[in-house]
């Protein structure tokens, strides 16, 4: 019974008004349209203007509705009113609030700033953050970095002076390789998923190293099922595999990376192992007609074998010869790590064969002339369309750092780095090797203060921030001898060290974005502990503790001062050039955040916070010279605070009329001008620019005029790294500043000149025995770097989490899908329920990271899956290795500090039949703040369109 | 019983045609669909015990993950899950109220919600699980196709595609008439060997799924050559040697 169709409104009104801004829902930095009726969110699309997404969303970024409008978000400043934990808040007003944090900040500043811990979490603000902790004079500042990718940027910033997701990204448009390593999704989110989409469409192969087989290893064309913490050793085989094959850029290689430079033989010596140098200091090569002359030399004839005697008869050879000798030894045969890899010594081969046939047989000359930094013009750009991309699941392990600089060892000899198809820079880097000056933080002192970033880059022994003694300066022992190159500080270890109060004690924890009380612990249980314990006269171990969150997290109850955030979508914010900007290989470029809803709540964006703190206290930078705040809010501060002359946060639109790039006066309507453009600034590199940008003359000039970079010169890829060989030395005992002898064993071992693999620290130092699984973590794609769990419809997808392992070992032990199963490690165990999967490899077991939420926090009823069913397997990973002689060192990697949360090792076994189905271990169901309202118990969302 | 429309020479089928090969389950199409769809012409689709256990909301897409096949030679597989638009669309037969109906001029499958009783028949007539109770309403909610999108003057011509295609990141979801062989879908349906679900069914479903791509994974590697047994360095280095790299 046909009847009349109904009347379909075929274009209705999106809203009154659209709004473009940058999500925030993760790290990703999408760029988003905010159609809006009355000021209500109607609906976010991606940008299709917008360089980083180009229209497209992730499912976290379609979600963003429900984390604007969460009954979580927190509605006042709160101060706390009973014991810490209990969660017993009473609402006060910003004035209040900023005069309590005032009175102890300023206290803590007269006295000793370095009592004053400042940790921010997913920051990205970490401009303005570290300037600030900088002004307070405090060493004792970081972001999550430490918890999350330091060896990956460490790694690559002091191998080939970008690094892999925020320096640099796969050529998607001529990649026909992808060779991808470790958990990776999302970092980051929509340009991975982009050009795997671009890569698959033109029939390229993308191959993925991963013990899971879950998102993108799902769709690899290629599956490698390798143990967890061995892709090191993997990448040296391949290595080994390139170099016994002859299948190795030679070319590139004396070019671009310092395989031509020689070093220095003389074992025991104090010059053993660093580079010879002229009278001038500059790095020599060998010349076959010329002998020992400057590497920079342009019309150089290098040899890169051989041993050599210097003029001044000390004898050299070139990295190159230190480089083979190491890969060609037996050690790193296929042969001889398939058993530790889990993976076929003919496999191995089979896949240095393909990435070999690739990169040399299949090359891409593309006709584009280009100049390089020694005056040649070339007429085309050859390139090697080999593809890697690793992230989390290299950096979460101790022997990380190392493993990141063997892949980038592969793309050296394959000569894939910044040519066509190969993996690129993002803009503004390279930058030189390392980037920066040595890290701020020696010297601190009352009401000063000090000078430099506090994030940055030791060059070796006497950078490091130590007292005469080897004692850390800093709180979490970040850039001491236990994490050398620490370069995104150890947030980590903060609470644990203050705890313990070694090196000392502090006095105010002030944290941003950071759930330390939960997931964003490697022992949530013992920083409860830390957070609540109180000394013999009674005041809590840590005497304050501020804390600024948009929403209800578990750690907002720890805190005894609560500043409420806005939500991503109520600030002006930005992703700033002089922090991790949103440039890719195709250019530089950064981007802003605009308020796109008014919030209805007595909140205030952080960073405002931040400035107004900072005038409050008298920082210098944020105090005009009759005492007044220098800055309004945020906006005011983005437009017109200068780092240097004419360098501010945003390099766009500079100058009085907005036309300069990079270095300019501030400009009054620079905020303006970037809403007017999308919210982002982008400066297109011409296509000579494009690729060889560490060599490219015309790259280097430009970026050196936009501020970018401090010089023209070539950056020059470093194989052998003279900063780890000289803490070596240091630790072999030459020079004024050596490590305790606790640690010199561990220094001159784990700071080799050349990558080396060796077994995750953890897994060396106790008897792993009763432990035979590894076990390691991931966030699913729609809830990574996200705070999702309070997301109505984020929490519908994955609202719990169960532990997988291989269907043959869990099939052994007689356990099958949602079986109650303690988990068991060295630190304790939990309980949960299994899942049993053929994709994964069979020693490992994983789970969703960060789905489990204590009972009562996001303002989730206690009864839901989050907290009956969901759990953290950090509750059995410890923040500590085992300790020895009476020391234990944090739980990371021993040259950057990187927590090794991936290292851990479990067994699985089977619940009595009469235990309760429920997780474990639990604590005490949280109490909202009050006021906060409850939350609904149905959703019917929907703007505008039906009354 | 609801009737079908009559096709025409040339009907026009949209439809979507969705790359299992490019799939990586990032749920965006799932909440993209969501957010447009809480205030487009079937708004709103609830969320019930949003806040608590036992959450579960409308959703006109779904993405189902699972494994197939075993070991190694297994594959993890993201199912994206939505009206296939059929034409032989048993959920519009069976409708007793001519709620459900399916288009003449385009083929989408609707629901007048103002005739629709909350019989739930059709959900029990779909094959494919692809029907919304809104228990709240007590009305039958599906995927409009986006038909508030797909001809909205108010949206950029380029953006006037379904929600779950405009912001798939893989670029997984393709948008067009699968009736016109010379469509761009058709043609990509044709290239890839898209297939339809559950043929044997004869709901004949508009939207099409394409496979995951052949790659021949070699069990071993070609034989570079012969696996030395034991390395000799020297003589290995010596190949280096003689290299004069000139910049």
């Amino acid at each position: 019974m046909p009847g009349a169709e109904p009347h379909i409104d075929y274009s209705p009104s999106l809203g009154d008004t659209v709004k473009t801004t940058t999500c925030y829902m993760c790290a990703c930095r999408c760029g988003i349209k905010v159609h809006l009726k009355d000021g209500k969110v109607r609906y976010i699309e991606g940008n299709p203007d917008h360089p980083v997404n180009k229209g497209v969303l992730c499912g976290k970024g379609s979600a963003g509705i429900m984390t604007q409008y969460a009954p979580a978000r927190l509605r006042a400043p709160l101060l706390r009113v009973g014991e810490r934990g209990a969660g017993e808040f009473k609402e006060i007003s910003w004035a209040e609030a900023l005069d309590i944090a005032t009175g102890w900040l300023s206290k803590v500043r007269a006295e000793d700033p370095r009592r004053l811990a400042f940790f921010t979490g997913r920051d990205q603000s970490q401009s303005l953050t570290g300037f600030w902790a900088a002004q307070f004079g405090t060493p004792n500042f970081a972001a999550h970095g430490g918890f999350c990718s330091v060896n990956m940027a460490a790694g690559g910033l002091y191998t080939i002076g970008g690094s892999f997701w925020e320096f640099g990204e796969p050529d998607w448009d001529r990649c026909k390789y992808l060779l991808m390593f470790g958990v990776a999704e999302d970092h980051d989110s929509n340009p991975i998923k982009i050009g795997i989409g671009k890569l698959k469409a033109r029939g390229g192969k993308f191959a993925s190293v991963n013990p899971v087989r879950t998102g993108y290893s799902a769709v690899a064309d290629e599956w490698i099922g390798i143990r967890p913490g061995t892709d090191g050793l993997f990448a040296l085989a391949l290595a080994h595999e390139l170099l016994r094959t002859d299948h190795v850029d030679t070319a590139f290689l004396a070019r671009y990376t310092n395989a031509p430079w020689l070093v220095v033989r003389n074992p025991g010596g104090a010059d053993d192992g660093l580079f010879a140098r002229d009278a001038e200091g500059k790095p020599l090569a060998w010349d076959r007609a010329r002998g020992a002359i400057p590497a920079a030399t342009p019309d150089l004839s290098a040899v890169l074998a051989g041993s050599y005697t210097l003029p001044d008869g000390r004898t050299a050879v070139p990295v190159f010869q230190l480089m083979a000798e190491r890969y060609m030894a037996p050690e790193y045969a296929p042969e001889a790590v398939a058993a530790t890899c889990g993976i076929p010594a003919a496999r191995i081969k089979r896949i240095a064969a393909e990435i070999a046939d690739v990169a040399f047989n299949q090359a891409i000359t593309l006709d584009q002339p280009w100049t390089d930094v020694y005056g040649r013009h070339h007429e085309t750009m050859v390139g090697r369309p080999v593809a890697f991309h690793a992230m989390r699941g290299i950096s979460a392990h101790s022997n990380g750092f190392h493993s990141c600089r063997a892949l980038h060892v592969v793309q050296m000899l394959l000569g894939a780095v910044d040519t066509p198809g190969s993996w690129r820079y993002k803009s503004p880097f390279p930058r030189p090797i390392p980037p920066g000056p040595p890290p701020a933080g020696k010297g601190a002192r009352p009401n000063t203060p000090l000078v430099g970033n506090i994030l940055s880059f030791p060059q070796g022994p006497d950078d490091l921030l130590v007292e005469d003694d080897g004692t850390p300066i800093r709180i979490d022992k970040a850039f001491s001898w236990e994490a050398p190159l620490g370069l995104h500080g150890m947030m980590h270890t903060v609470i644990a060290n203050a705890g313990a109060e070694d090196p000392y004690s502090i006095d105010t924890l002030f944290m941003f974005m950071a759930n330390m009380a939960w997931n964003s612990a490697m022992n949530p249980g013992e920083v409860i502990r830390i957070l609540t314990e109180r000394k013999a006269d009674g005041e809590y171990r840590i005497p304050h503790v501020i804390y600024s969150d948009a929403f209800f997290s578990e750690t907002v109850p720890y805190a005894d001062l609560i500043l409420p955030d806005t939500t991503y979508l109520e600030r002006w914010d930005a992703i700033s050039i002089l922090d991790r900007p949103i440039g890719s290989s195709h250019g530089p470029g950064d981007s802003i955040r605009q308020p796109v809803v008014q919030p209805d709540r007595d909140v205030r964006a952080f960073q405002t916070v931040l400035i107004e703190l900072g005038a409050r206290l008298g920082l210098p930078a944020f105090t005009k010279e009759d005492g007044s705040p220098r800055f309004k809010d945020y906006a005011d501060y983005l437009t017109n605070h200068q780092r240097s002359p004419g360098v501010g946060p945003l390099a766009g639109f500079r100058g009085p009329d907005g036309d300069k790039k990079g270095v300019g006066e501030p400009n009054p309507d620079q905020l303006q001008r970037y809403v007017e453009n999308g919210c982002f600034w982008r400066h297109e590199l011409p296509p000579e620019q494009s690729y060889f940008k560490h060599a490219n003359a015309a790259y280097l000039k430009d970026s050196k005029a936009m501020g970018l970079i401090p010089n023209e010169n070539q950056i020059v890829m470093q194989i052998w790294s003279e900063p780890l060989q000289k803490f070596r030395l240091a630790a072999q005992g030459h020079g004024a500043k050596q490590p305790p002898e606790h640690l010199r064993a561990r220094v001159e071992k784990y700071c080799d000149p050349l990558p080396i693999w060796y077994t995750p620290l953890e897994q060396q130092m106790h008897d792993t025995t009763p432990f035979p699984l590894s076990a390691i973590t991931q966030r699913p794609m729609h809830m990574y770097h996200s705070w999702g769990s309070m997301n109505a419809w984020l929490r519908q997808i994955t609202g719990s989490n169960k532990l997988y392992l291989a269907r043959e070992r869990g099939e052994a032990q007689g356990l099958v899908d949602d079986d109650w199963v303690w988990v068991t490690s060295r630190n304790g165990k939990l309980k949960c329920q299994v899942k049993l999967m053929e994709g994964v490899n069979p020693d490992t077991v994983w789970t969703w990271n960060a789905i489990g939420k204590r009972a009562g926090a996001w303002m989730l009823t206690p009864d839901s899956p989050e907290a009956t069913k969901g759990f953290l397997l950090n509750h059995v990973i410890s923040e500590w290795l085992p300790a020895q002689e009476g020391f234990r060192s944090a739980n990371a990697d021993p040259v950057t500090g990187q927590a090794a949360w991936y290292d851990l090792r479990v067994s699985v076994e089977k619940c009595a039949v009469d235990e309760v189905p429920l997780t474990a271990p639990t604590w005490d169901t949280l109490t909202p703040p009050p006021e906060l309202p409850p939350a609904p118990d149905m959703l019917r969302y929907t703007v505008g369109v039906k009354p | 019983m609801t009737c079908l429309p009559e096709l025409v020479p040339g009907q026009k089928k949209l439809g979507l045609v969705i790359d299992l090969d490019t799939c990586v389950g990032c749920q965006s199409c799932a909440t993209n669909c969501k957010e447009w769809n809480a205030s487009g012409m079937s708004a709103p689709l609830p969320d019930f015990n949003a806040y608590s256990a036992g959450a579960e909301g409308v959703w006109f897409n779904r993405v189902h993950s699972y494994e197939a096949g075993e070991g190694a030679a297994g594959k993890t597989v993201h199912f994206p899950r939505s009206c296939l638009h059929c034409e032989n669309a048993a959920c519009v037969t069976v409708c007793p109220t001519g709620a459900s109906y399916k288009r003449a001029e385009d083929g989408i499958v609707l629901v007048d919600a103002d005739k629709c009783i909350g019989c739930q028949l059709c959900a029990w007539a779909c094959a494919y699980g692809a029907r919304e109770f809104d228990e709240d309403e007590g009305v039958m909610k599906k995927c409009t196709l986006c038909v508030d999108r797909i001809y909205n003057e108010n949206i950029p011509e380029a953006q006037r595609q379904p929600a779950c295609v405009n912001s798939c990141p893989t670029g997984a979801r393709h948008f067009g008439d699968l009736g016109d062989p010379e469509s761009d879908v058709s043609k990509l349906v044709a290239a890839r060997g898209g297939f339809e679900l559950m043929p044997e069914m004869d709901y004949k479903p508009v939207n099409r799924y394409l496979p995951p791509r052949k790659h021949v994974v070699p069990e071993q590697g070609k034989p570079v050559e012969d696996a030395p047994t034991a390395l000799d360095i020297k003589s290995s280095l010596l190949r280096f040697m003689d290299k004069v790299l000139t910049r």
